[in-house]
């Protein structure tokens, strides 16, 4: 369980986040949306200590994220963010194998070589494997650094804008995954999404925020009606019901 | 309000000569004035050069932040005079007439220069890239410089060092006539285009956009400037961060860009830097040799300082 | 640009720098103003003396420099997570011959150790403010890293010049700006061995030194301490390049060329490629150390100043290769 308590942030007086309380359990995947500027990736940094936290607490399985060391919630937390950009010269399944580091550090086992392979296969990395990343398109090396995610094999992904450059045959591919790990490992995927039909189709749950607050949290259904879509977005948008699932024509 | 800047430059200019030549007056007052005057003729020709060499390659670079120094020319003037040593032999070199070996290291200087520049410029190089290269260019011009140095004589190490310092002492004064009018007319051509540079300054496109020819404008300016360079490298050695230390100190206090203006505070503050440098440090510390070193010290951090700034932004 | 890691690599050119470095070591045991004949070894006690006290340590120098050098290029390259930087041009050298100069100014009868203990420190000081500003560019120009590096480098360089001219040491200062390879003899290099230490100590902290090249939040992400493996970084670079000021003086080029060529062909996997950046950087630096003792035989030209004509001319084509493909 992610425990989120009276959480604000600001950035040379500018407020990024204010009093944000939240528990996210375990189990599930919950979706962070809302629009730009609202705070959605401030926190996810946050909660994966990439930022010092200026005011309130925050803990992962009863561990506070400041004190805890590093290495520990390695094996426990693993985080995506959204400007992924890797200069060094390393191959596919050299990059993936460092999702491993937190387990082996450095010295990797049987065990970490055939999760590599899985997470290679998992991804349609297979055939790139010895491929140099700064050599693959965007969308290719955005699969290589979720699948780096993945392969550190903890109870937590925190993913920032995984489908980024990412075509509708891998943005797909990626959601039925971590609805995957999330039903049969019991894992805790927490996602910030753009596309809010994703969020409608695979998330559990919904947190909207906007100005850094959170607007609205629940369910699918509860979340997306009208009236919250245009508290939290600014503008009126539809909703129709196809396939039994909330659709936003947020385009129209 | 930059007119009366200007006027403020140039009383400053006025004192440093003033006092370099008056200050600490003794002995055969007639001979020592003799030899000063021909010591400030050379600085001034030096300050003339480096300050309008390095307004002009500003302004067809487009940028604040390139000098000729900075990418390498004076390491190339330097390479070229030792390459024709290496050429013509030792006494074939120092059978020459002065004037003419000048004039053929100015030749050879202006083709390296011209090889090397226009490329950069013509393939719109980005900006930083050709500032490494320039670098890079210039340790590779010491590096041949000091390796041909040897090749003539293994132990002409005073060749050697005194390349790698600029040394404000030892001006080659017999150069100063031949330099003194390869300056002037230069710096008559860039004041009667002063209006041209500040367009050429706007950049390549809106350049072209407003009717200049850049092409021919830049090449002819790429020209001047290694004459510029040839002529105070010739004079003094080579000073990597002294042209760009006067053009941003004179910026800073006319505070525009238009060449008309900036052109005379550049030089002002260049003579106001060199030789009242050079008097106070020969006069109140008692020893000038160090001149070099301070600019290259001051101009260094200026340079560092403009870089992070300008990333700033 | 090479897309993908050949699986040949590692053999062919294992082989190749294996054979060129016996060759070039032999060569540089065998060249000099005196000839040395390897048969003679056995019954000419001549020979041998000149061997151990002059030729075998020259050798060994050289090529514990290079491949110094060259690792300290890496971890540098690593840490600023930009290819174009180096000690000798991002001020680490100058700053340790900063150290050297104020060692010498303070303590003129401290031991070498010792004052290259304080060139390591004033290395480290030099560094971390280089890597502190470095950081602060922005990532997307890449060339203002070390064109700052450079400057930065110069303006240190110019402390020194003034301090050794105050000071009446400018002789002292041009042995370790200069790097240069006829001074070594017995007793005079062995120090250089720490630099052997110091790669071996990289070897070790391989995969922590590649996971601080994919960023710092990557690095926390995957729970390194990213601080303190950049620290140990900067221990190790400011180290190899106090060693190599104090003993050889500054070498350019070797840290830039030869990592940016190891990794065009076989990636940025430290653990992977320690070994070929170390043997090639030895390889480099004693094939020039050997041009300059043939190129004006029997006199001898400095191995900075060959360098800087055979490094520059490779850094050159890099820029160029790196800039044709964007």
């Amino acid at each position: 369980m992610i425990l989120i308590e009276n959480v604000s942030l600001s950035y040379r007086d500018v407020p990024i986040l204010r009093g944000i309380d939240l528990a996210l359990p375990k189990g599930g995947i919950t979706a962070l949306v809302g629009p730009n500027g609202a705070g959605k990736s401030s926190l996810l940094s946050l909660v994966a200590r990439l930022q010092p936290l200026q005011t309130g607490c925050i803990s992962v399985d009863g561990m506070p994220v400041d004190t805890t060391p590093s290495r520990t919630l390695a094996q426990r937390l693993a985080i995506l963010r959204q400007d992924g950009i890797v200069a060094s010269r390393l191959t596919v399944r050299e990059l993936i194998g460092f999702g491993r580091f937190p387990h082996h550090q450095g010295r990797p086992g049987a065990l970490d070589l055939a999760l590599v392979d899985a997470a290679l296969d998992q991804f349609d990395l297979a055939a790139l494997s010895d491929r140099f990343i700064d050599t693959l398109s965007g969308g290719q090396r955005q699969r290589a650094l979720v699948a780096m995610t993945f392969c550190q094999g903890t109870d937590y992904l925190l993913l920032d804008e995984p489908l980024n450059n990412l075509d509708m045959f891998h943005a797909r591919q990626l959601m039925r995954s971590l609805r995957r790990i999330a039903d049969e490992a019991a894992r805790t995927a927490i996602i910030v999404l753009h596309d809010i039909n994703q969020a409608a189709a695979y998330a559990d749950r919904i947190v909207a925020m906007r100005d850094g607050r959170v607007i609205v949290d629940g369910p699918p259904a509860a979340v997306l009606t009208e009236e919250n879509m245009e508290a939290v977005f600014g503008y009126r948008i539809r909703i129709e019901q196809i396939a039994g699932k909330p659709f936003l024509m947020h385009h129209l | 309000m930059a007119d009366r800047r200007l006027l403020l430059l140039l009383t400053l200019a006025l004192l440093s000569v003033l006092f370099f030549m008056l200050a600490g007056l003794r002995g055969n007052i007639a001979f020592v004035l003799g030899l000063r005057g021909l010591k400030l003729l050379a600085l001034l020709q030096v300050a003339l050069s480096i300050a309008v060499s390095t307004v002009l390659f500003q302004t067809v670079t487009a940028n604040r932040i390139l000098t000729p120094s900075i990418m390498g020319l004076d390491a190339l003037y330097v390479f070229g005079q030792t390459a024709l040593v290496f050429l013509l032999g030792g006494l074939g070199y120092a059978s020459l007439n002065g004037g003419f070996k000048f004039g053929m290291e100015i030749v050879l200087m202006v083709a390296l220069a011209m090889a090397l520049l226009w490329p950069m410029l013509k393939l719109r190089m980005d900006m930083g890239l050709m500032l490494l290269m320039g670098v890079t260019l210039g340790i590779l011009f010491r590096s041949l410089q000091a390796l041909l140095a040897r090749m003539l004589d293994p132990n002409a190490f005073a060749v050697v060092q005194g390349a790698s310092f600029a040394n404000f002492n030892a001006l080659r004064t017999d150069l100063t006539l031949l330099g003194a009018i390869m300056t002037l007319v230069a710096v008559a051509f860039c004041w009667r285009a002063r209006h041209r540079l500040d367009v050429i300054a706007l950049g390549r496109d809106a350049a072209t956009g407003l009717g200049v020819h850049w092409t021919r404008s830049a090449a002819g300016l790429l020209l001047l400037v290694s004459i510029l360079v040839a002529v105070s490298t010739a004079l003094v050695g080579p000073v990597a961060f002294f042209g760009l230390l006067v053009v941003a100190l004179a910026e800073r206090v006319v505070k525009t860009q238009r060449h008309a203006v900036l052109l005379p505070a550049a030089v002002l503050v260049a003579i106001t830097v060199l030789v009242g440098g050079q008097a106070v440090l020969q006069h109140a510390l008692g020893g000038a040799s160090t001149l070099g070193v301070v600019i290259e010290f001051v101009g260094g951090l200026v340079f560092l300082i403009l870089l992070v700034q300008g990333a700033r932004k | 640009m090479i897309d993908r890691k050949p699986r040949w690599t590692n053999w062919t050119i294992g082989l190749a720098v294996g054979l060129g470095s016996a060759l070039l070591f032999c060569l540089s045991l065998a060249v000099g103003a005196d000839d040395l004949v390897f048969a003679r070894l056995f019954d000419d006690p001549a020979t041998v003396q000149l061997f151990l006290a002059s030729r075998l340590p020259r050798t060994l120098a050289a090529m514990l420099t290079g491949a110094g050098l060259a690792i300290a290029g890496l971890i540098m390259q690593t840490l600023a997570r930009n290819r174009f930087v180096e000690p000798a041009t991002a001020g680490t050298a100058q700053s340790a011959a900063l150290g050297i100069l104020i060692a010498t100014l303070l303590f003129p009868a401290a031991t070498l150790a010792t004052k290259t203990l304080i060139a390591s420190v004033a290395a480290l000081t030099g560094t971390s403010v280089f890597l502190m500003t470095a950081h602060r560019l922005p990532p997307t120009q890449p060339y203002l890293v070390p064109l700052f590096g450079l400057v930065y480098g110069g303006v240190i360089g110019a402390i020194v010049t003034f301090v050794g001219w105050q000071a009446d040491l400018l002789q002292f200062l041009d042995i370790w700006t200069s790097g240069e390879f006829s001074g070594v003899v017995r007793g005079r290099y062995e120090l250089l061995w720490g630099a052997a230490a110091m790669i071996v100590l990289a070897w070790w902290v391989a995969d922590r030194l590649t996971v601080v090249s994919l960023g710092r939040e990557i690095s926390v992400g995957l729970g390194l301490s990213y601080q303190r493996t950049l620290q140990l970084g900067l221990v190790i670079v400011s180290v190899i390049a106090a060693l190599t000021v104090v003993i050889v003086g500054i070498i350019p080029f070797v840290g830039l060329v030869v990592p940016n060529v190891v990794s065009r062909i076989m990636g940025d996997n430290l653990r992977g490629t320690i070994p070929w950046v170390a043997g090639c950087g030895a390889f480099l630096v004693l094939g020039c150390d050997l041009l300059g003792r043939l190129l004006r035989y029997p006199y001898e030209i400095p191995v900075a100043t060959v360098m800087g004509v055979v490094g520059g001319l490779l850094f050159l084509r890099l820029m160029f290769m790196r800039s044709a493909h964007g």
